[in-house]
């Protein structure tokens, strides 16, 4: 309770300055109305109308929460206008980006730490691939992973490859960071000892290098998690893709919707909420058999 | 070599000194290391001579510098001298260290935090490849002699400082290497809890009988420990004293305020000035 309070106080402040926000931003519509019709306003006519407006500029956060729900609870979810619908797509290939790109990572950091040729080779090119903007690569990696047509071949939409190579592309880079550091975590006297029992290099790796890159591993995977959940929809944003919280977000805003395009934004906050929570909670439970201390 | 022949070939180097109880385990003869450092050249150890026979308890003691922790890592081939012969068990370091013939105690407990007690003591059984009925039955047993027994599930920030390294003796001793290695193990904990452990190291020294080789900077400690000591100083470092003590091998705490303790006390002490004397 004591360390709801804080969280709380900020919500109402944030909840607050939004409906202000509100008013001032879609005053001007009803101001331009009043006029164009040769009346005049009152300051409480255009907070009511701020509140209630079909396409306002920022809408209010009831309209918003209003939408949410609508898209949430009010369709089938198999409907094409539910969100739960386009948020399962988006999660499939944020899934699929966040596991290849984890994979990548670990397989590089392990490279990286055992081979000084893939030291010196890999890691510039892996800090100027994030330098790229991904919106700008982003519409050639789905013409070319739709060109050489991969999803053809594992029997799934290529539509879902090219989003999870665009989402893997963004979430390898802080595993491969967290990884090399965390290898690279044990001191000398840890190393010697196990020089001490003659152990072999690939049992270094298993008993002492690996465990010791865990809470590495476990923060960086917040920080991928959530840059595959954005990669997912960036991927989905140039594809004309019509599936995915991002195609919901494109289509709503070229059709004048912003009601529709901020309750897909916030069911893609949710979504990344609740993805990060489940990483925590792995962690906890990884945390618990490795001995961190409560 | 699968591990299984390992271990046969490290009981069978220990065997090679035979029943005889004077066989010399560690044997140096003018063993010099130069460490290449950016500065240039470092002398680390000038031709050092010693003969340790199995069974002995051997300190080594001097100040920072004087290569006594050097010598110690020479003797693991954790350091290889740039000069003279060193043999262990008969054969040299590296071979020994193959044969696994000696347990290792570093100045830190160095206990690994992801695994439990016995889970760190059990870390050389599983990379030797000892059966699994076999490592359970060894780590409850090391457990016992250091008095560590029902703390197997611990982690190893629930122990103090003292039980954290009285483990990392235990997982020293679980292989059954006949060479101990210590390095300043009690260094960083205090006098009482020193004093204690320096009394169930004897016991525990005198149950197992292991060629024991410890470094530490403690004149009290050498004393109390060793049935020799080795007084060493720096720049470079190298062998001023070494003195054969003639304290009997059951020793109480008490022994300390004994004439004869304080005679060799002093005589470590006078090895040290003089160490120093001549180095400046």
């Amino acid at each position: 309770m004591r360390a709801a309070l804080p969280v709380l106080a900020v919500l109402a402040a944030v909840v607050v300055l939004w409906y202000l926000g509100a008013v001032w931003l879609n005053a001007q519509w009803t101001i331009d109305q009043a006029a164009r019709a040769g009346r005049t306003v009152t300051f409480w006519e255009i907070v009511a109308d701020a509140m209630g407006q079909r396409r306002p500029l920022l809408p209010p956060p009831h309209q918003v929460g209003a939408a949410l729900w609508e898209g949430i609870a009010g369709q089938p979810v198999t409907s094409k206008r539910s969100l739960v619908y386009h948020a399962v797509v988006t999660v499939e290939a944020t899934f699929a980006g966040f596991l290849l790109g984890t994979a990548i990572g670990i397989l590089l950091a392990v490279g990286i730490v055992y081979s000084r040729v893939l030291d010196l080779t890999v890691m510039p090119w892996a800090i100027i691939s994030q330098t790229i903007p991904i919106v700008a690569l982003a519409p050639m990696i789905v013409v070319v992973s739709n060109r050489i047509g991969i999803g053809d071949w594992l029997g799934v939409e290529n539509r879902l490859v090219s989003k999870t190579i665009i989402a893997a592309y963004l979430s390898f880079f802080p595993v491969l960071v967290s990884m090399v550091k965390g290898l690279r975590s044990p001191d000398a006297m840890q190393v010697d000892l196990l020089a001490t029992y003659n152990a072999t290099g690939w049992q270094g790796f298993w008993k002492l290098r690996l465990p010791a890159s865990a809470p590495y591993f476990f923060a960086s995977l917040k920080v991928a998690v959530a840059a595959a959940l954005v990669g997912a929809i960036v991927g989905e944003l140039p594809t004309g893709a019509v599936d995915g919280l991002g195609a919901r977000m494109l289509v709503a805003s070229q059709f004048g919707q912003p009601l529709l395009m901020w309750a897909a934004l916030f069911a893609a906050a949710a979504v990344a909420g609740v993805l990060i929570l489940a990483v925590a909670a792995v962690e906890r439970v990884a945390g618990r058999r490795m001995g961190v201390r409560p | 070599m699968s591990a299984e022949g390992q271990r046969a070939a490290g009981q069978a180097a220990a065997g090679q000194g035979g029943p005889a109880a004077a066989a010399p385990v560690v044997e140096a003869q003018g063993v010099d290391l130069t460490f290449m450092t950016a500065d240039g050249p470092v002398q680390a150890l000038k031709a050092v001579d010693l003969t340790i026979r199995k069974g002995e308890f051997v300190s080594f003691i001097g100040p920072s510098g004087c290569g006594k922790t050097t010598f110690l890592r020479c003797v693991a081939a954790l350091e290889r001298p740039t000069g003279g012969t060193l043999t262990v068990n008969g054969m040299s370091p590296d071979a020994a260290r193959r044969a696994r013939a000696y347990g290792y105690v570093f100045q830190a407990a160095g206990l690994y935090p992801w695994r439990t007690i016995a889970g760190n003591v059990r870390l050389p059984l599983e990379i030797m490849g000892y059966p699994r009925a076999e490592q359970a039955a060894r780590v409850a047993r090391v457990l016992e002699l250091v008095e560590l027994a029902g703390f197997e599930r611990k982690f190893p920030w629930q122990l103090s400082g003292g039980m954290q390294q009285r483990a990392s003796i235990a997982r020293a001793l679980a292989f059954d290497a006949d060479i101990l290695l210590m390095d300043e193990p009690f260094g960083a904990l205090d006098e009482i809890v020193r004093d204690r452990l320096n009394e169930e190291l004897l016991r525990l020294w005198a149950r197992t009988g292991k060629t024991t080789l410890f470094v530490t900077h403690s004149i009290p400690e050498a004393v109390y420990l060793s049935t020799r000591i080795v007084v060493m100083s720096p720049r470079p470092g190298r062998i001023t004293d070494v003195i054969d003590s003639p304290l009997p091998r059951d020793r109480p705490l008490e022994i300390r305020d004994s004439r004869a303790f304080i005679e060799i006390a002093h005589r470590v002490r006078e090895g040290l000035r003089a160490g120093h004397g001549d180095a400046v």
